[in-house]
């Protein structure tokens, strides 16, 4: 035990390159302290990677997870041929894309609205305000949309009648609910998702200001010299973060909202997923679409970090 | 002229002013117009909490015909009682709590000394092992694969399947251990091996109590995250005495299995009674589920921002 005493970590380095013995012996209590979290991510994270297996057999009760009969690609080429594909993909894709572009922009621009707010004291009385509710469950939020929306007495209907858009159940109805959907992510999210850009304002260099000040430039000026070019790393790596869920898609609020009447605008892959899975138990037609979903998110991850890293030297990995 | 301006630019929190001196009318408009827009954008954010909260103590008549805006009017407590006499309601918040205790408590205590672990620099799998974990957060084994294994572990039906599957957030890991790299100092470490301190002492006693901020923010992302969670409710159990709080106010807010049985106290009208009630009910539930979050909220808040701008600094 006292050879672990003092030292500087490099020379530790080079010293604990002396077989698994030596390094069990030396750090054996950090291993210790590692493991819980690793098993429960090995069992509850990898065990399912493993068992996506199942894409490709034939799902069998006695075999378990992964004993099926082979079956190669059938299971991909029956959702590729199906009436749904198209329909799935294009809700997906519809409903994926406008709420990450809409969901990204939001954010940002009221980052960039608080941020030139003059007294403090107002400026953390908004922030405060704005973030609140992410913080109200999905749940809650789509009962308070089913409320407002009520086609027969709801707030949101009334109002909309007053400025001219009436005669629409706009839950119930395949034009409204991607707008009604962004939109209410975007109340819900955009106060949160502006904390970390206001941070990166906070940290812009007032001589900068300064400097913007002398040469004439005026408040419009300062925020698309300034200001915006001081957000662009944080708003790459966050770009490139929701790349990855681009197909992942909500599944709990797209669920909730589900009705008969919206369906065909609001069935995406992960709904689709789930009953053709759970309700049923159709496991390894199910697997293979949920596979088919997670590989697309992958290829826009590592696409979008590629394109990231070429542009502007700022990249996630 | 260079040195004034580095003057300046020392005091951060002076900018407002040294922007104001020179303001001109078009100045003057521009923060007219910055005001406008926050004082919108508070009103669009607060409103529609602040009128489930009216609607839900006025006259479910007077809400439907829109007399209700500003102020509740003709109070009513009715949606209340219903909802206090429902045990449904009750059931939910009970699961509920103690999901979110006993998963709290088991995430804190796998992630923290995880986290510890791998902010070791001389700890040399440290680095496969944040791959290992890391890779989860963009890849996954997706829903059935997920619950044949549950299934296989007895997890389904099974009110662990709340606590066990969710232990590890790596999201949360990845912040702890960044917290744990950037603020314990070195020298603090050399100092305790010099006392004879290992691994496991210097983590109890020594980064444990520095870590107040963090253990607090990532328990609070924890616990929320218990709170709201709904998908493990619908998925993975089907006796409704173990559902939480979210599945219960599904079924109610949207499913209507508003007290059909159970709003019989008023005289008997029967199924167009409920239904009548049922959007006062609705604002009530409303109430009754998110008024926790609402009353802790400010107290939270800056530990929350803590936590991202702790997330966001992550290497």
């Amino acid at each position: 035990m006292s050879t672990t005493v003092v030292k500087p970590s490099g020379a530790s380095a080079v010293r604990s390159g002396h077989g698994p013995a030596r390094h069990l012996k030396r750090y054996w209590q950090l291993w210790v302290m590692v493991l819980p979290a690793t098993a429960f991510v090995l069992v509850f994270a990898y065990v399912p990677m493993y068992g996506i297996q199942l894409a490709f057999r034939e799902f069998d009760f006695a075999a378990g997870l992964t004993g099926g009969k082979f079956v190669g690609l059938k299971y991909f080429q029956q959702f590729f041929e199906s009436p749904m594909f198209a329909t799935l993909m294009r809700n997906t894709v519809l409903i994926s894309i406008s709420t990450l572009v809409l969901g990204f922009i939001a954010p940002i621009i009221l980052a960039l609205l608080i941020n030139q707010l003059m007294r403090s004291r107002i400026k953390r009385w908004v922030q405060t305000i704005t973030y609140l509710p992410h913080f109200i469950s999905v749940v809650v939020i789509v009962g308070m949309l089913q409320v407002f929306l009520s086609p027969s007495d709801g707030l949101l209907t009334r109002l909309l009648a007053f400025v001219g858009i009436s005669g629409t159940n706009f839950l119930g109805d395949t034009g409204s609910f991607v707008p009604v959907y962004v939109l209410s992510d975007i109340w819900q999210h955009a106060g949160w998702n502006s904390i970390i850009y206001l941070a990166a304002l906070a940290g812009v260099n007032t001589q900068l200001y300064e400097a913007a000040r002398i040469d004439g430039a005026n408040r419009w000026q300062l925020i698309r010299h300034v200001d915006i070019p001081a957000l662009v790393p944080t708003m790459i790596i966050l770009l490139i973060l929701n790349m990855g869920n681009v197909l992942n898609t909500g599944f709990e609020k797209v669920f909730l909202m589900q009705n008969t009447l919206n369906l065909p605008i609001s069935e995406v892959i992960a709904t689709y997923t789930y009953k053709i899975g759970i309700l049923s138990s159709q496991f390894s037609y199910s697997t293979a679409i949920g596979l088919f979903n997670t590989l697309i998110n992958f290829t826009f991850l590592v696409l979008a970090n590629r394109i990231a890293k070429r542009v502007s030297d700022t990249s996630l990995w | 002229m260079t040195t004034t301006l580095l003057a300046s630019g020392r005091s951060r929190t002076r900018r407002p002013d040294s922007r104001r001196r020179r303001s001109s009318s078009g100045e003057r408009l521009f923060e007219l117009g910055v005001l406008l827009a926050c004082a919108l954008v508070v009103f669009a954010t607060l409103y529609p909490i602040y009128f489930v909260l009216i609607a839900s103590i006025s006259d479910s008549g007077a809400v439907a015909t829109g007399q209700v805006i500003m102020f509740p009017k003709r109070l009513s407590v009715f949606g209340y009682e219903q909802i206090l006499g429902d045990a449904r309601i009750w059931t939910g918040y009970r699961n509920t709590i103690v999901y979110t205790a006993v998963g709290t408590v088991l995430n804190l205590a796998v992630t923290l000394p995880a986290a510890f672990a791998l902010s070791r620099k001389e700890f040399r799998p440290r680095r496969p092992l944040m791959l290992f974990f890391a890779f989860t957060m963009f890849f996954s084994g997706g829903l059935i694969p997920t619950y044949l294994l549950y299934k296989d572990l007895g997890l389904l039906d099974n009110w662990l399947v709340f606590i066990l599957p969710s232990a590890v957030n790596v999201y949360n890991l990845i912040i702890a251990r960044s917290f744990f790299e950037n603020s314990l100092p070195e020298e603090l470490y050399e100092a305790a091996t010099l006392d004879g301190a290992d691994y496991f002492r210097f983590f109890a006693t020594v980064a444990l109590p520095l870590s107040k901020a963090i253990i607090s923010v990532i328990g609070l992302y924890y616990l929320v995250q218990h709170w709201n969670d709904f998908f493990t409710g619908l998925i993975f159990v089907r006796d409704y005495a173990k559902q939480p709080l979210q599945i219960v106010l599904r079924d109610i807010l949207l499913s209507n299995q508003a007290f059909s049985g159970g709003a019989g106290g008023g005289g008997g009208s029967g199924g167009a009674y409920a239904q009548r009630y049922a959007d006062q009910i609705k604002y009530g539930v409303i109430v009754v589920s998110t008024l926790p979050v609402i009353v802790v909220y400010p107290f939270l808040q800056k530990y929350f921002e803590k936590g991202v701008l702790i997330g966001a600094v992550k290497g």
